[in-house]
């Protein structure tokens, strides 16, 4: 079964595309990394996904089949919003009750039980809590429903390191024990380099990459070779990213399957870090390709 | 196109039953909790002073009425305090019921749904499993009923308030500023406010703009209500009648709305003060259906409100 299934959707602001043509089938039991620059249309499919905003053009249906926003959807879907809102005037227990009387299901202990570990007193207001202490309620909140999809908007923008650490945990706990599966966008690309085994590239308000992590770095290689063959070398393949020193040219490129590039005298092909990826993603087509650091070493030539 | 040739749609085989409404009470109770308390105590300090200012200016106007004989000095004595003192407490106290509506329009209705707006709890609220129309609904529901109860308890207790200066003032109670005091229309009229101030809150979002908008729109429909509306209600009557054309002014003395001579006979247009309840049905009757109106378009307005 697909959690998410969109075809041609699509959403205008006035004059503004900020999400187009984007055609998706994302399967049941992942994390789902929904990844892309600011204003790149992340928050837009959500909204769109949890049936906040109407679609311009095109659908989307969640859970096989269920229209989004549809009550059969609501009921399977739950979503923790972009700041995490909550009523900050309500004690948290408040919020758990309201909550509970809001949905059809709702396992009270669970969340008590939760928040008890976080060191969340129940009694003290939502708006006195912390940010992280805020998202965390969030968090255990859209658990509690015991959700099959779980939406999450950059949950990780407002937290420091080490509560991005325990919120993910949250997450991975969830996903293990009651299998559901998580939609979760953000722009920090290293902390989903460990958690995500799905990946979406969004930028411009379209889909620029999306599969499962391991595939996708299966059919990536970066060829380094010298600079003179680098043309017709390249020509064979489908080159995501071009970047040419003064002797050496470092292709990335697309191979058409999980096997191997063809070798070739001169060249080396090595295998690319997600974070890389992503970002060659983002940078392409169009703008001219910056000089890009590396951040891993190169580890491995390709099998 | 009949039910057995329907394709079997993934998902809609198990269409939930939607939550009960009851569950809504308890949500909109704890989240409006400080309108639903600080509306009825305030309502009822007022209230009190109602009762016991009121207990007084019945027991002087009892007094003043007893007095006789009605030209003597005491008795003019009597009936000057009370034209004064008795008078200045009622007379500030019909200026506020005239404008409580509009201000509990702004404060308790603007906010209800604008507030979620602009802090962007909607986005919490409106992806739980209840669903936001039904939602908006139960809420606008049931804080209207609060609204209208309380308020229309209220409106009785101050009838009974203001009963002695009807006579000693002169007014009538289809005058124009005892008519929306009292009887069913203060509640309607505190009813239309509040869906008001809830309809410009989904519109502008901000709370702000839709308080003043709230309060200018009321302002501007209860005096067209005043100046306008209420003469063309159809209850109108014409005579020559000298009692009514050139009759002392008392509280019964009709609403006399305009006047005109055929030779040297006064005829005038007029609305008896008997017509009382039907011009308080016409006009209870026509805020409940704008009331009604402006709470569907305010769900409507939540149903499509795009992000």
């Amino acid at each position: 079964m697909n959690v998410i299934d969109t075809e041609g959707l699509g959403k205008r602001y006035g004059d503004t595309w900020a999400l187009r043509e984007c055609t998706l089938a994302l399967p049941a039991g992942h994390l789902i990394a929904l990844v892309g620059p600011n204003g790149a249309g992340k928050t837009t499919l959500m909204n769109m996904t949890a049936g906040l905003a109407v679609p311009t053009a095109g659908t989307v249906t969640v859970l096989g089949g269920r229209p989004a926003g549809s009550p059969a959807a609501l009921d399977g879907i739950a979503f923790v919003a972009q700041d995490a809102p909550v009523y900050k005037n309500l004690s948290v227990a408040d919020m758990l009750h309201l909550t509970g009387n809001l949905n059809r299901s709702f396992d009270r202990a669970f969340a008590r039980a939760r928040l008890d570990e976080l060191g969340i007193p129940a009694r003290k207001k939502s708006g006195k809590l912390s940010g992280g202490q805020q998202a965390q309620l969030a968090l255990t909140l859209a658990l509690a429903r015991r959700p099959r999809l779980l939406i999450l908007d950059e949950p990780l923008a407002a937290l420091d390191p080490l509560a991005r650490q325990d919120f993910l945990a949250t997450v991975m706990t969830a996903m293990a024990d009651d299998g559901v599966s998580v939609l979760l966008s953000s722009h920090a690309l290293a902390e989903l380099d460990r958690v995500a085994d799905y990946l979406v590239v969004l930028s411009g308000g379209e889909v620029r990459l999306d599969g499962e992590t391991d595939d996708l770095l299966a059919c990536h290689r970066v060829l380094t070779g010298p600079v003179a063959e680098a043309d017709a070398y390249a020509g064979q393949f489908d080159v995501v990213q071009d970047r040419r020193g003064g002797a050496q040219a470092h292709l990335l490129v697309r191979t058409p399957g999980p096997a191997a590039a063809p070798a070739r005298a001169g060249w080396e092909a090595h295998q690319v870090g997600l974070e890389e990826l992503i970002l060659a993603y983002l940078r392409s087509p169009g703008t001219a390709a910056r000089p890009l650091a590396l951040h891993a070493e190169p580890t491995e030539v390709a099998r | 196109m009949t039910v057995l040739t329907m394709p079997a749609q993934p998902g809609q085989d198990h269409e939930p039953r939607p939550l009960p409404w009851r569950r809504m009470a308890w949500v909109t109770w704890r989240q409006h909790r400080a309108t639903l308390i600080s509306l009825p105590a305030t309502l009822g300090a007022i209230a009190v002073f109602l009762l016991i200012a009121g207990l007084k200016i019945h027991h002087d106007y009892a007094v003043l009425t007893a007095c006789h004989p009605f030209q003597s000095s005491a008795c003019q004595q009597l009936n000057s305090n009370f034209n004064q003192t008795d008078w200045t407490i009622g007379n500030t106290l019909l200026i506020l019921m005239n404008l409580a509506p509009a201000l509990l329009g702004a404060f308790a209705g603007a906010p209800v749904l604008a507030r979620e707006l602009e802090t962007g709890t909607f986005r919490y609220a409106w992806t739980q499993g209840y669903g936001r129309e039904r939602w908006a609904i139960a809420k606008l529901t049931l804080l209207a009923v609060a609204v209208v109860a309380v308020t229309g308890a209220f409106s009785q207790l101050f009838t009974w308030f203001f009963a002695p200066f009807l006579a000693q003032e002169s007014l009538n109670v289809i005058s124009a500023t005892v008519f929306a005091t009292r009887g069913l229309v203060f509640a309607a009229w505190t009813l239309l406010a509040f869906a008001l101030g809830a309809f410009f809150g989904m519109l502008f979002r901000r709370i702000l703009p839709a308080m003043a908008v709230t309060l200018g729109v009321y302002l501007g429909l209860a005096l067209a209500a005043w100046t306008f509306l209420r003469k063309h209600y159809f209850l109108s009557l014409v005579t020559s009648n000298p009692a009514i054309t050139g009759g002392r002014i008392t509280n019964s003395s009709p609403w006399i709305l305009n006047h005109w001579f055929v030779g040297s006979t006064q005829w005038v247009r007029y609305i008896p003060v008997s017509r009382y309840w039907p011009m308080q049905f016409i006009e209870a009757g026509w805020l409940l259906v704008l009331s009604a109106l402006l709470v569907a378009a305010t769900v409507w307005l939540v149903r499509r409100r795009a992000v």
